[in-house]
């Protein structure tokens, strides 16, 4: 007999000051100057549109961004039977010499991240890229490191971290769901 | 990779859209869109079929089929070997079963196979335990052209059903009729066909297809005309009396168009008789969507080719919600 504990990490405020901090730390990082946000599918996409947008209101930068979906990447394709759907990858223009800041939500393994990277090898040689998560539960599988995290959680690979963003959940949080030890 | 499944869904092999359910078929058509994308890359080449190795059986001639799946599976990353009828054992009599055992035998994955004679695919799919795509078997089916002229007219429209859609020439002996008669009722779309009585099936009514005899009259009902090619060997056959008289009654021609009450979106299978089922100012102006039907054929095939490679393509939909 098992039971979930679901505790709310972040509320609506909480993720919208982290992004916020966010943002200003992608600012202080190496300013907007050939700055591109690239989201990861799903909920990347939606967490790089308000960074771009937090960094239009706050500092008046105008950052482009597009979307990756990993799929075609991921290195258990081979292993997990029906192939899924794949989203829409959309880069805007030309990425050689730019500043890539690959956003997701949850980084976990790092195997999405290392999709992510061969991905964007195929799209041309950016300047530099790097990783923003709105959480790191740690559990990494691969030697990947985000350069930018909203909050840090000790999870067990049994765990659920489970991030909402609006424009796919109506609702903007972070909860942790614990899996319940036998009792 | 040895499970053998009824041809319902879209299990081990693509044979026909006949038996596509139309869920299946908008499955396929959704996967094509992002693979349109990989092709306006840089780097035109995803890792999905990296190690896999397909081979390109063609007993018949072909040109932009067998270019046009030999894209799609180079840009998904797999191995292939191109086999034509001409110059193999095929000429020193080794039979369908016999070629594809050998093929086995050097641990092949896929097959993609054009065949003269009708269920040569589905014969082929029976007997080895790889995929097979049919890219053209007799007058049976070319499924993959079927999607293409599907995605090229949702590109066009925004949407396949109540759609009007007529297929000219010589529909008798087109397994690309067929595939889309299938295809486009399966998504919702009204098929009418039109041609001179001696290439239209007897029995075509049976398939819920309405006949037209003039092509003035399928052009003011449709919203789109795929124009199939007309085999010129047809009329020494006698299905037609000459192909200037075939271009004059039934050719489809910008005067013609230009009296319809909307803007006829035009498909065409290719390769085009330039002056005899179609005239070149349509085949080159601006309701003209073959090109596009060219470039789509690339990305529908990556489609095809990634979901079989997945094993139950029906369930793309359900695997996407179990992403890590």
């Amino acid at each position: 007999m098992t039971s979930e504990k679901a505790q709310q990490l972040l509320d609506a405020a909480g993720v919208d000051e982290t992004l916020h901090r966010l943002a200003s730390d992608i600012m202080a990082g190496g300013g907007g100057e050939g700055l591109l946000l690239v989201g990861i599918r799903r909920r990347g996409v939606q967490l790089a549109a308000r960074l771009a947008s937090i960094l239009r209101d706050t500092g008046g930068f105008d950052v482009p961004t597009g979307s990756l979906d990993i799929t075609l990447y991921r290195d258990d394709l081979h292993q997990i039977g029906p192939m899924p759907i794949i989203g829409m990858t959309e880069i805007p223009g030309d990425i050689d010499g730019d500043r890539v800041v690959i956003v997701d939500d949850v980084l976990f393994t790092g195997r999405t991240i290392r999709a992510a990277l061969q991905e964007l090898a195929d799209f041309g040689r950016p300047r530099k890229i790097e990783l923003c998560v709105l959480v790191d539960r740690g559990g990494r599988e691969l030697p990947i490191q985000a350069d930018y995290v909203g909050l840090t959680v000790d999870a067990s690979a049994r765990d659920l971290v489970e991030v909402r963003v609006p424009e796919l959940d109506d609702m903007s949080s972070v909860t942790l769901v614990s899996a319940a030890r036998e009792s | 990779m040895n499970d053998r499944r009824p041809d319902s869904g879209l299990g081990k092999d693509l044979i026909g859209l006949e038996t596509l359910s139309g869920d299946t078929i908008r499955a396929i058509l959704d996967t094509a869109e992002p693979f349109k994308e990989i092709s306006e890359r840089a780097i035109k080449k995803v890792p999905v079929l990296r190690g896999k190795t397909i081979v390109n059986l063609f007993f018949e001639p072909s040109t932009r089929t067998r270019i046009s799946f030999e894209f799609a599976e180079k840009r998904l990353g797999a191995d292939t070997v191109n086999v034509a009828a001409s110059g193999s054992s095929v000429v020193k009599g080794e039979t369908l079963v016999d070629t594809a055992r050998n093929l086995e035998a050097m641990r092949i994955d896929m097959v993609v196979i054009r065949h003269g004679s009708s269920g040569a695919a589905q014969f082929l799919a029976d007997r080895i335990p790889s995929n097979v795509i049919n890219a053209g078997d007799g007058q049976h089916e070319h499924p993959t052209q079927g999607l293409l002229d599907l995605l090229t007219i949702r590109d066009s429209f925004g949407r396949i059903e109540g759609l009007k859609v007529c297929i000219v020439g010589d529909v008798v002996h087109s397994r690309v009729a067929r595939s889309n008669i299938f295809g486009l009722q399966k998504l919702g779309a009204e098929v009418a066909v039109c041609g001179p009585k001696s290439l239209i099936p007897a029995a075509i009514e049976d398939l819920g297809v309405q006949v037209f005899t003039h092509v003035e009259d399928a052009i003011q009902w449709a919203d789109a005309l795929n124009v199939l090619r007309l085999q010129l060997e047809r009329m020494n056959a006698g299905f037609i009396p000459s192909l200037r008289e075939y271009n004059r009654v039934y050719g489809v021609s910008q005067a013609r168009l230009d009296r319809a009450p909307v803007d006829t979106v035009i498909l065409h299978p290719g390769p085009m008789n330039r002056g005899v089922e179609i005239d070149s100012d349509v085949a080159d102006g601006p309701q003209s969507v073959i090109l596009p039907q060219v470039t789509n054929g690339v990305a529908v095939r990556m489609a095809v080719l990634y979901l079989l490679a997945g094993g139950a393509p029906e369930r793309a939909e359900e695997a996407k919600k179990g992403e890590a």
